[in-house]
C-alpha cells in the first residue's frame, strides 16, 4: 500500500499512454511515437495488458538512445511502464 | 669525417620519413572523417518479404515497425507474393493455406476440399480480432508513419500483372534487386522472410 503511493510520486509522469488490450508490436511502437513528442526529462506512463510488454518495453528502452526505463509495475492485469526521455 | 657524413645522411632520411608519415596521417584522418560523416550512427535493417499468406505477412511488418521504434532506418523489399502485403486490395484478402500446414487442426485431405482456405482464413481472422492483434493494414499504416520504406519489386509487379497504383500510398516502386543488395550491404540486420 505504502509502496504504491511512493512509486506514484517517484516517476511524476508527464503523460499517460493507454495501450490496454493492444498486442505486440503496438505497445512498443506507440510508446516510441509518444516519446518522440515529449521534452527531455519528461516521463511517459504506459499502461498495457500485454504481458510481453514487460520484456519488450524494457528491451526497447535499453537499446534505444535518448530513453531510459524509470520503472515497471504490475497491478492486476495492468502493467505500468515508466519511460523517461533523457535527451 | 665519415661519421659526420653518415649522421647527416641519416638525418635527411628521417626527415623525409617524418614528412611522409605526417602526410599519410593527414590523408588517413581525412578519410576517417569522411567515413564517420557517411555513417550517421543510425542502425539499418533490410528485410526481404517474399510470402503473401496471412500468417507470413506479419513477421516482416512487426519486425519493421518495431525496428523503426528502436531507431533503425528500415527498408522492406517486397517481391513475388510478398507484393500482396503492399497491394491495397489484396492485402485485405490475404489467405491462410489449409494445405501443407501441419499446425492447423485440418488434415491435408480435408484441407484440399474446395472452400477450406476460406474456412481456415476466417478462423485466423477471428483469432486476430479476438486477440486484438493489429491487422495487416494497421501495421502498414503504422510502419509508414514511422518512416519504414516499403519497396515493391518492379520485375514482379510486371510479372504478376499489377499496376503501380495498386499499392498503398507511400510505397516505393521502380526498384529492383540491385536496390535490395545495396540496402542489405549497408544494413546491420538483413532478413529474408
Amino acid at each position: 500500500m505504502g509502496s504504491e503511493v511512493n512509486t506514484m510520486t517517484e516517476y511524476e509522469s508527464t503523460q499517460t499512454l493507454d495501450v490496454k488490450g493492444e498486442n505486440c508490436p503496438m505497445p512498443v511502437v506507440k510508446t516510441k511515437q509518444r516519446v518522440d513528442e515529449l521534452a527531455a526529462d519528461d516521463v511517459l506512463e504506459v499502461l498495457a495488458t500485454d504481458p510481453g510488454s514487460v520484456s519488450d518495453i524494457a528491451g526497447w528502452a535499453d537499446s534505444t538512445p535518448g530513453v531510459e526505463l524509470a520503472g515497471q509495475e504490475e497491478s492486476g492485469d495492468v502493467y505500468a511502464h515508466y519511460v523517461r526521455k533523457t535527451e | 669525417m665519415s661519421t659526420d657524413s653518415s649522421t647527416s645522411t641519416t638525418d635527411t632520411a628521417s626527415e623525409t620519413d617524418v614528412a611522409a608519415l605526417e602526410s599519410r596521417i593527414d590523408e588517413l584522418e581525412s578519410e576517417l572523417a569522411e567515413l564517420q560523416g557517411a555513417d550517421d550512427g543510425q542502425p539499418k535493417m533490410s528485410l526481404i518479404a517474399t510470402k503473401g499468406t496471412l500468417d507470413m505477412a506479419y513477421p516482416p511488418l512487426i519486425l519493421a515497425s518495431t525496428a523503426a521504434a528502436f531507431g533503425y532506418e528500415v527498408t522492406v523489399f517486397h517481391t513475388f507474393w510478398g507484393l500482396d502485403i503492399l497491394h491495397e486490395e489484396r492485402s485485405k484478402e490475404l489467405k491462410l493455406s489449409s494445405v501443407g500446414n501441419p499446425n492447423l487442426p485440418v488434415p491435408n485431405a480435408v484441407g484440399a476440399l474446395p472452400g477450406m482456405d476460406r474456412v481456415t482464413t476466417r478462423m485466423m481472422e477471428r483469432k486476430i480480432a479476438d486477440n486484438d492483434t493489429a491487422t495487416v493494414e494497421e501495421l502498414i499504416g503504422t510502419a509508414l508513419d514511422m518512416g519504414v520504406e516499403f519497396q515493391a519489386c518492379q520485375m514482379t509487379i510486371d510479372l504478376l500483372g499489377y499496376d503501380e497504383s495498386d499499392f498503398y500510398d507511400g510505397v516505393t516502386t521502380g526498384v529492383g534487386a540491385a536496390t535490395a543488395i545495396q540496402d542489405m550491404a549497408d544494413a546491420d540486420v538483413q532478413l529474408l522472410v
